[in-house]
């Protein structure tokens, strides 16, 4: 018995060597969030991390006494000291201590955490709104009261997640187009999603809101200082859920009014570029490699970078009745308009006519699906149009 | 507890009766197959659900390999979200539950004095049908497009329109599992209300049998809840309906209401048992009656009727009115207070008893102390503001892991050790036993605990791969993880050299401080015991 009493004394040094030495690894990084929730960068997110330690250092409090008397118990009352069992096994007034005990304590935690959940579900008197649309898996905002609308996408490179390129500081965290609010005002968030439900996560925010299908969830933040904010979607959405990541940053009002009126025209030119593309006619290289661009930022998450698709889940486009037959029309409409009931989103609303075009060629004449023909942007608007 | 022991004629009448009945055990593989012995059965179950583990286990240590560096390198994301699928509706419905519906074949028959479960048939269907449903489920990831890849919560619409085809194996086998958990509910219910021994009252009952005859009851309450929320993922994805279609007039977060009715429920389902299991432990090895039993009983009442009020906490980020939040925020913590008084009431057991260490108390106070960890992250997570910080995160993989793998398992192995001896009627091998504790509580610290680090500083679950700040941690949590899943082959070892019979022969009572029927009687446990049964005064 002496032997397994100094096995218990050995494994309570073992775990708390454990815990202090996890601890201290984690401590030692420069970067303090990889140990614990960060205190973020609005109020309500800093009142979260403060809730967050208060009901930490309360159940840190609660486990060193229970297990301290454990522990001291497990010392003084071995057999192997000679400890004598005693033959209680109640008592009435104990009981109710530490039954009453606790619900005090519980009320003690209750009272701090519904103000905050109140504040967090307030989003009335926004100074914008901005609405959030996930889907397979990109988001998409839209400011309410512009005129502008866009995509965000991962940035990082498929040859950095493959392990063949280094992988770079924001790996995993960085999209070709950041969402942009301003800073010092209300900015709310209305949150949606157009196939599965996704999750839109910034914890510096401390707002975590899930996109449903069909339903429109309210959110909101302020954020005090200037920065890049990076977050991720939280629900599990289905193949590249580890993904889709979320980044925003915050401009000064000056800077954003800027930047907002500026993507303003940018995409106002952008619609009347499109209409006069309509009357011109692309040459098969400027198609083929807009096409490929384009195929593997939108299609080839699905139908995989080789268009073999994932057999069961995904189609293949390569050799595919679809992407071979003579007439086209079914193949843009496809794309422009998605299939009702599977994962093929309408893709009409995220690319450009010149885009759809260029990409509905690629597919046509890639992986030795060699029709020849070449769909120009006025082909597309045909189908869009229903002419 | 104690009170159920004065027994006055302990089963003298069995024991003259053994040699008897003995050579009656049918031999080869058509007495394991036919059989109707709730010890045989009993078997069955624990072995059905170690294979399970070790399958699971498997699928855990892929998981493992692919996050234990960030990029992809092993397996591709449709795989991975497989594995972190099919590893939790194997870990939850084909390790857990078996092994306690296995332990409750075992001891609940002995503890109140009966000679077998009341419906001995019945129960050697609800065995046989397990093999099946997980056979369906496995083998569905071999076909095209593999098996299920939407989480074990199988949340609409990823289950429905965006799922493969292997959905409806998926769907089969969660109603096979659910009817095998039904039928061995209805038999222990029945069997504990009508077969107690003449004088095993209520509160005489082993808190085992208690805390198991309440599981009993949730499980009858949520099964056919879980048969539902399947029936209606099969409609929508194959027949055309739109329960969980806001398109069609559904609604997908209603089907993460009916699944959580289901599932909070069913995280009892898999504790309570453990409770009872620790409760008899405990006193055993202080020498010392089980403080407070009867507050206990009333504990674990209380958790059982608490647990049918909480689901929603499990979505308070779904975007729910907020009343709703702070309703379901105060209700789940209200389910510390009953936890607490148990967990307090194990310690006072201690409190000068006359303590020895042997396995399976180190296993139970390993117990307490990790289910606690457990519970006292489950109080954080209860807070709604910073739920919505925790959710989905890491932190809650951390949270669920200590009280199910610590937790449930860890009581499971320490239920085996405490009773094994009663099975076979020899000492298992001690020294390999230590092996595997020492192993299995370092190894499972050091793969769970730093999970809290990298789900607070912000990794999402169920992601095939993560930003850079995450890498330490992984490498850490993964060596972690490759470790405890070896520790358990010692456990295997240990187990295939106590069913060749080797070891020591024990006593009847095998533990000093042992109490209770089924120590009355001979060790191993007679084919057939309390045939005439034991009067407890």
């Amino acid at each position: 018995m002496k032997q397994l009493e100094r096995c218990v004394l050995k494994a309570c040094t073992a775990l708390v060597l454990l815990v202090v030495g996890t601890t201290a690894i984690a401590a030692g990084s420069n970067d303090v969030s990889s140990l614990n929730l960060r205190r973020g960068a609005t109020e309500i997110s800093g009142q979260v991390y403060d809730l967050h330690m208060l009901m930490f250092s309360i159940c840190v409090g609660i486990a060193v006494v229970v297990f301290g008397v454990m522990f001291v118990s497990m010392y003084l009352h071995r057999k192997s000291r000679g400890a004598k069992p005693a033959n209680f096994h109640e008592n009435v007034k104990v009981e109710i201590a530490w039954t009453v005990i606790p619900f005090l304590i519980l009320i003690f935690m209750a009272v701090p955490a519904a103000k905050t959940l109140i504040a967090m579900e307030d989003t009335t008197e926004a100074d914008l709104t901005v609405l959030v649309t996930g889907s397979q898996w990109k988001w998409h905002y839209k400011y309410m009261d512009r005129e502008v609308e866009y995509y965000s996408l991962l940035a990082t490179q498929r040859e950095q997640i493959n392990n063949r390129y280094n992988k770079g500081e924001n790996y995993l965290l960085e999209v070709d187009r950041p969402l942009v609010i301003p800073t010092g005002q209300k900015v709310r968030f209305l949150i949606t999603s157009d196939d599965v439900i996704h999750s839109w996560w910034v914890p510096d925010f401390a707002v975590k809101k899930d996109a449903n299908p069909g339903f429109i969830n309210e959110a909101w933040t302020k954020v005090d200082e200037p920065g890049i904010y990076r977050g991720q979607c939280a629900e599990l959405c289905g193949k590249d859920h580890g993904f889709m990541p979320v980044v925003v940053i915050a401009k000064e009002p000056a800077d954003y009014e800027a930047w907002v009126s500026e993507q303003e025209s940018i995409q106002r030119q952008a619609r009347e570029e499109e209409q006069r593309l309509l009357a011109m006619s692309m040459s098969k290289e400027e198609l083929m490699s807009e096409g490929e661009r384009v195929y593997n930022a939108a299609c080839a998450a699905c139908h995989m970078p080789n268009g073999e698709g994932l057999p069961g889940v995904f189609p293949a486009l390569k050799g595919s009745v679809l992407a071979t037959q003579n007439d086209p029309t079914a193949h843009i409409e496809i794309v422009l308009n998605g299939k009702t009931g599977t994962a093929m989103q309408a893709f009409g609303k995220m690319l450009s006519l010149k885009e759809i075009a260029a990409v509905v060629t690629y597919e046509r004449n890639a992986w030795g699906n060699n029709t020849g023909q070449l769909i120009q942007p006025k082909d597309v608007n045909a189908v869009a149009t229903g002419q | 507890m104690s009170k159920a022991t004065d027994i006055v004629s302990p089963d003298h009448a069995a024991a003259d009766h053994d040699d008897h009945h003995d050579h009656h055990i049918p031999k080869g593989l058509m007495r394991w197959v036919l059989t109707t012995n709730h010890k045989d059965i009993g078997t069955l179950y624990l072995w059905f659900a170690f294979i399970m583990f070790l399958t699971g286990g498997a699928m855990a240590m892929v998981i493992r390999a692919e996050l234990f560096q960030p990029g992809l390198q092993i397996v591709d994301p449709n795989f991975f979200n497989q594995m972190t699928t099919v590893h939790g509706l194997i870990m939850v419905f084909g390790a857990v539950m078996p092994a306690f519906t296995g332990l409750a074949n075992w001891l609940v028959p002995m503890m109140i004095g009966a000679p077998d479960m009341a419906l001995p048939r019945m129960n050697n269907w609800s065995f046989w049908i397990l093999p099946f449903a997980f056979s369906i489920l496995l083998a569905s990831l071999f076909l095209e497009g593999g098996g299920p890849a939407f989480g074990w919560t199988f949340y609409a619409p990823l289950s429905t329109t965006y799922s493969g085809d292997s959905t409806a194996l998926f769907v089969f086998s969660v109603h096979i599992m659910g009817i095998s958990s039904i039928m061995g509910a209805i038999n222990v219910i029945v069997t504990i209300f009508n077969m107690r021994a003449p004088g095993m009252t209520w509160m005489k009952m082993p808190l085992f049998v208690w805390t198991w005859l309440i599981t009993a009851f949730l499980l009858i309450a949520v099964m056919p809840v879980l048969a539902g929320a399947v029936t209606m993922v099969l409609t929508d994805k194959f027949f055309g309906t739109s329960f969980f279609d806001a398109a069609g007039g559904g609604d997908p977060v209603m089907f993460q209401h009916i699944f959580w009715f289901f599932g909070h429920p069913e995280v009892y389902i898999m504790i309570l048992p453990a409770f009872g299991i620790i409760s008899q432990i405990v006193p055993t090895f202080a020498r010392k009656p089980l403080f407070g039993y009867a507050s206990m009983v009333y504990a674990t009442a209380s958790i059982a009727l608490l647990s049918f009020i909480v689901w929603a906490h499990h979505m308070f980020t779904t975007g729910m009115p907020v009343a709703a939040e702070m309703f379901f925020m105060f209700a789940t913590m209200l389910i510390s207070v009953p936890t607490g008084v148990k967990v307090f009431n194990w310690v006072a057991t201690m409190w000068r008893g006359s303590m020895t260490f042997e396995i399976p108390m180190m296993f139970a106070l390993a117990f307490i102390v990790l289910f606690t960890i457990g519970g006292l992250s489950g109080l954080m997570l209860a807070i709604t503001p910073v739920d919505f910080q925790y959710h989905d995160t890491y932190f809650v993989v951390a949270h669920f892991h200590y009280v199910l793998v610590t937790g449930a398992v860890f009581s499971i192995m320490a239920a085996v050790y405490y009773w094994l001896p009663k099975w076979t009627g020899r000492m298992f091998d001690i020294t390999l036993a230590k092996w595997h504790f020492w192993c299995s509580l370092i190894s499972v610290n050091l793969l769970f605990f730093p999970m809290h680090f990298v789900g607070l500083a912000g990794m999402p679950r169920r992601i095939p791969d993560y930003a850079l700040q995450f890498a330490d941690f992984n490498k850490w949590i993964s060596i972690g993880g490759f470790a405890f899943g070896l520790s358990q082959l010692i456990f295997l070892w240990v187990m295939i050299k106590a069913c060749r019979k080797q070891g020591e022969p024990v006593s009847s009572q095998v533990w000093e401080g042992a109490e209770g029927l089924e120590w009355e009687i001979p060790s191993p446990a007679p084919y057939h015991s309390f045939e005439t049964p034991p009067v407890v005064k």
